[in-house]
């Protein structure tokens, strides 16, 4: 069996899926979020390197390459914030993310 | 390998605030707390000149291999972004004095994230626009959560964030397959390639993603659900900001990308922006009647405004995006204007924020009461305010598109939005008075003035600034 570009995608396609069902049923604890974040970003770096190599085409691969370095700025600010939110709330539990009803 | 510099003129205004925005933080750090002031004030100056330089000098063209385009369009909403930046930094002076909230950090972020806002007004291919909406967004995340000894902005911040994070991973997929299915990037080329071969279903797929990701940015239903907390969880003069200035550049931008890049499948994305547009104003209309907190408030009619801005796009012709430049023209200045007075309920005790705190408003303060009903009123699309002729610029777009059932569903719930509006004109002019606020600061008074100036005589010079809304327009066909 050769592996082809089908088999990429629907590797990211899990992934992506992965990252939103883990941000939508993770009840414990935030940093699971921001892992399914990065999940999320890593799925569509898979799918823009498999288009490339697929396309012939080098603007996928340098896409690619900005995402992960967005990703990277991305956590760490997700990070901070979540350091500022512990220091006053005193936890990271999804379920104490409620002073406020939306 | 001669490498030549590309075409900097188009770009000056961005390269103007990215250096000042790096120059004011090096001020703020040097100096310390004490430089909030200095910092403030300048930051203010460079988006003024900013703004002056779109103004004077109309660089237009396309830069940096076609991914930064300068045109009537970006300039006009780039325009307006700034004067929204720069109003919603003055507006938190007061603020900042009086609730020891002095970071220099603050307006040092907000001139990052208007740079993002205007690369992504510039953006003419899809890794542009990513990379101004992630500058703009996680400057926004910091910011919401810039009050960071309070635990609802910093719950706010990450609510903010999360939320935000998962629009972008969205938008971020459907790219990719947009890419992926047309081999393209540049928003003419994905066109072009769109004319040629049609859709395809990994295409529609791609558009429905990027679709919801930009949806979340602009808080439309239905990913309108971080609106809410974050407007309250957030400092004020920060929900002042989110309120006005990123809601223009996001709208803009979806503007940009359907009209520039999906045009050959308008029927696909036309149906989605429909159903988004009539849940926006329903869900914005009925949600906000019981709410009590006047930001929450605000954030349930910010969903309904974007909602009937979207109403223009749905219809997707040149009128259609005349009417989304004029609803985004009117609603900032009814916008800024509702938070000037928002920002003014201040009593010795601290900020106040619900709604029952501005009863008999009328006795206290008549000025700020007549001027706050004015805006209410043009809120609610209540002629001859500028709300009635922003919506009208919309509808009849819609109507002449054919969309009948989505203007008519336009109007109704309009009407049962001028419900919770004009209860707080009902609460301020007839109920029995409450304390009184302390006096408003000086720069409140001005942009309420300003704000409430436009607002009242809009019918006067509506014909320039609708002649240069459709100037606009037209450069986008």
């Amino acid at each position: 069996m050769t592996i082809g570009l089908s088999h990429y995608l629907t590797v990211a396609a899990i992934l992506f899926t992965i990252g939103i069902f883990g941000i939508f049923l993770n009840r414990k604890n935030v940093i699971v979020i921001l892992m399914s974040i990065e999940l999320l970003l890593l799925a569509v770096n898979i799918n823009l390197v498999a288009f490339s190599s697929y396309l012939g085409d080098l603007v996928g691969q340098v896409f690619a390459l900005l995402v992960l370095t967005v990703a990277a700025a991305e956590a760490a600010i997700g990070l901070a914030i979540l350091v500022a939110f512990y220091r006053n709330r005193g936890s990271i539990a999804v379920e104490d993310v409620n002073m406020m009803k939306g | 390998m001669v490498t030549e510099l590309p075409d900097l003129m188009p770009v000056l205004p961005e390269l103007l605030l990215a250096v000042g925005a790096l120059f004011l933080l090096m001020v703020g750090v040097f100096g310390g707390e004490r430089s909030t002031p200095v910092v403030t004030g300048m930051s203010v100056a460079v988006l003024t000149v900013a703004a002056v330089m779109l103004i004077a000098s109309p660089g237009e063209g396309v830069t940096f291999g076609g991914a930064f385009l300068q045109d009537g369009f970006s300039r006009y909403l780039k325009i307006l972004t700034l004067i929204g930046s720069g109003l919603a930094i003055a507006m938190s002076v007061a603020y900042a004095r009086n609730e020891h909230f002095e970071r220099f950090e603050y307006p040092v972020l907000i001139v990052l994230a208007t740079l993002g806002m205007l690369l992504m007004l510039s953006a003419n291919d899809m890794i542009a626009l990513y990379l101004g909406l992630e500058l703009q967004s996680l400057a926004l995340y910091v910011v919401a959560s810039i009050n960071r000894d309070s635990v609802r902005s910093t719950e706010a911040g990450l609510k903010y964030f999360v939320l935000g994070a998962l629009s972008s991973g969205m938008l971020l997929y459907g790219m990719s397959l947009v890419y992926g299915f047309t081999g393209q990037t540049g928003f003419g080329p994905i066109a072009a390639a769109l004319s040629a071969e049609g859709t395809s279903l990994g295409l529609t797929f791609g558009l429905v993603f990027i679709l919801a990701g930009i949806a979340f940015k602009i808080s439309a239903v239905p990913f309108h659900m971080w609106t809410p907390d974050v407007y309250e969880g957030a400092p004020t003069p920060v929900t002042a900001f989110f309120a006005a200035a990123p809601k223009i550049a996001a709208m803009g931008m979806l503007t940009r990308i359907v009209i520039d890049a999906f045009q050959p499948v308008g029927s696909d994305w036309q149906q989605i922006v429909v159903f988004v547009a009539i849940a926006s104003m329903a869900l914005g209309a009925f949600a906000a009647i019981g709410q009590r907190n006047i930001k929450r408030l605000m954030a349930y009619s910010s969903i309904s405004h974007m909602g009937y801005a979207l109403v223009g796009l749905a219809a997707g012709s040149e009128t259609g995006v005349e009417g989304v430049v004029v609803y985004l023209t009117a609603y900032m200045a009814m916008t800024l204007g509702a938070f000037a007075c928002i920002l003014a309920m201040r009593r010795k005790e601290g900020m106040v924020e619900e709604i029952d705190e501005l009863a008999g408003l009328s006795r206290n303060n008549l000025p700020m009461a007549v001027l706050l009903a004015i805006i209410l009123f043009s809120l609610a699309g209540i002629p001859p305010f500028v709300g009635f002729f922003a919506k009208f610029y919309v509808f009849r777009a819609a109507v002449e598109a054919g969309l009948y059932p989505l203007a008519v569903i336009g109007v109704l719930t309009s009407v049962v939005g001028a419900y919770y509006y004009l209860r707080i004109v009902k609460v301020m002019f007839f109920d029995d008075p409450a304390q009184k606020f302390l006096p408003m600061p000086g720069e409140l008074k001005v942009v309420l003035g300003l704000s409430g100036a436009f607002v009242l005589f809009f019918s006067v010079f509506a014909g320039p600034v609708v002649a240069l809304a459709s100037e606009a327009a037209k450069t986008l066909f």
